[in-house]
């Protein structure tokens, strides 16, 4: 084997790092013109690593739980007295509920009202932060043949989580509604005024173009609008509130920050792209 | 140098286990920067976790790059800020050449921050800290053609001089045992 001089090994040390920098604006060309591609390469690599963020995602689940519960002792006391006191408005609310929906049912069946149909959903674990600095998403470790498809919605327990933008072999990330990028149509509860939610990267989305006339009231509840055809109608959002300098913003029913297990419904939505898709298809792509 | 130059003669022959061994310890900086970035996504559930990420592979190429240049050389570098644009989803370029920039400073300080103690590698890191966000700052709105928010940037760039001692030191330690080639 030809063992190069020491110079010009030296030499060729120099010029690595050089050579780098224009490897990597050339990356940056390839990153600009051919974004599918790019987009395929993240949710393979996060394929790739998902077994090892399944693999952690019950012990770090086991951890987050001990410290929770570790700090909920401290408060325990009071935790415990605010508890009775939902519980019992709780209570109310449950009779009027229950009356009601007897109500409505006897109502809907007067009518012959046609029921929607029930959306079928999936349920998967949050395993990753897929969000990276400039936006707020999380990874899902999803089993193979998922049957998942982009823009399918992702819900809590208690309200709306986002959408899927990107779907892999095992795994599939979903945009939060706080993501800067996010905008979800939603309907005032109490005015029934259409507005859409921008998020922001921050924890509280804004509430813009509401209707004229119709000022959000502080408190007051927002779902989704089937507007676009992006959302179904009525998925609870979040409520109202006003942040220092008087801007609406909602906030969420969703526990966004400590997600776990999210479900995924397919609505058999179709207007939906991702804020990723590029505005003119690639050719050969797709 | 290797331990075996300083005293010549006769070398024990190479084992295949000592052989790995030293494989091991080469590969090792780039391995766990590669490991640990991998490991910083995983879903810990905390406030500002993003900034995480980035400021594991800054740190990372800072300290390999100054005290075992041979061992985070600049593909090595390349690839991390790869990484680290797939995984934090920058836009893809803005990984490798932040990390290649941190490389090349890291490279150009080495002979004199080789005599500094801890606190003023540390110092030194923190300014470098701020000077890469601020680049990664400039070169995503560049590529997306739009000013995006500098708080993240800032608060990773925080994030990162707060770490360093966490990171440095355990890294300190492999690099001065397990880690060593001349050790093997």
């Amino acid at each position: 084997m030809i063992r190069p001089s020491i110079q010009a090994r030296h030499a060729l040390a120099r010029l690595t790092l050089p050579v780098m920098v224009v490897t990597a604006f050339g990356l940056m060309l390839v990153g600009k013109v051919d974004t599918v591609l790019v987009e395929r390469a993240r949710i393979a690599v996060y394929d790739a690593s998902a077994p090892i963020y399944a693999a952690l995602a019950e012990p770090l689940g086991q951890m987050n739980r001990l410290v929770t519960e570790v700090v909920s002792l401290w408060g325990l006391r009071d935790e415990n007295a605010r508890l009775r006191d939902e519980n019992e408005h709780l209570r109310r609310w449950q009779s009027i509920a229950l009356t009601l929906d007897a109500e409505n049912r006897r109502l809907k069946t007067a009518l012959h009202w046609i029921p929607d149909p029930e959306a079928s959903y999936v349920t998967a674990r949050v395993v990753a932060d897929a969000g990276g600095v400039y936006a707020k998403a999380v990874l899902l470790s999803v089993g193979p043949n998922h049957g998942l498809r982009k823009g399918q919605i992702a819900l809590d327990e208690r309200g709306l989580v986002g959408r899927i933008t990107e779907v892999g072999r095992r795994t599939a990330r979903v945009l939060l509604i706080t993501d800067m990028n996010s905008r979800v149509p939603v309907i005032l509860e109490g005015t029934h005024a259409h507005a859409i939610l921008a998020g922001t990267n921050g924890p509280w989305p804004r509430l813009l173009y509401w209707s004229e006339g119709t000022v959000p009231k502080e408190g007051e509840r927002v779902v989704t609008s089937a507007e676009a055809d992006a959302f179904p109608a009525n998925l609870p959002v979040g409520t109202v509130r006003y942040n220092a300098n008087g801007v609406p913003e909602i906030e969420p029913d969703a526990l966004l920050r400590d997600l776990d297990i999210v479900r995924i419904f397919d609505y058999g939505l179709s207007g939906f792209a991702s804020p990723e898709t590029p505005a003119r298809p690639t050719q050969g792509h797709r | 140098m290797a331990q075996g130059d300083r005293f010549p003669g006769v070398r024990p022959h190479l084992t295949i286990g000592r052989r790995l061994d030293i494989a091991w310890r080469h590969a090792f900086p780039g391995t766990t920067s590669l490991l640990l970035m991998l490991l910083s996504v995983a879903h810990f559930g905390l406030w500002g976790q993003a900034a995480l990420l980035p400021t594991v592979a800054l740190t990372c190429v800072w300290f390999w790059s100054l005290f075992r240049p041979a061992a985070m050389a600049p593909p090595v570098t390349f690839l991390v800020g790869l990484l680290l644009d797939l995984l934090g989803f920058l836009p893809l370029g803005v990984g490798p050449l932040t990390m290649l920039a941190t490389h090349g400073v890291a490279q150009g300080l080495r002979r004199f921050l080789s005599r500094q103690g801890f606190a003023v590698v540390w110092l030194i890191f923190t300014s470098v800290a701020c000077g890469i966000a601020a680049m990664n700052w400039a070169l995503v709105s560049l590529l997306t053609l739009s000013l995006v928010p500098a708080g993240p940037v800032l608060f990773q760039a925080g994030l990162a001089a707060a770490m360093y001692p966490a990171v440095a030191i355990p890294l300190t330690l492999a690099h001065r045992s397990f880690a060593d080639p001349d050790l093997a």
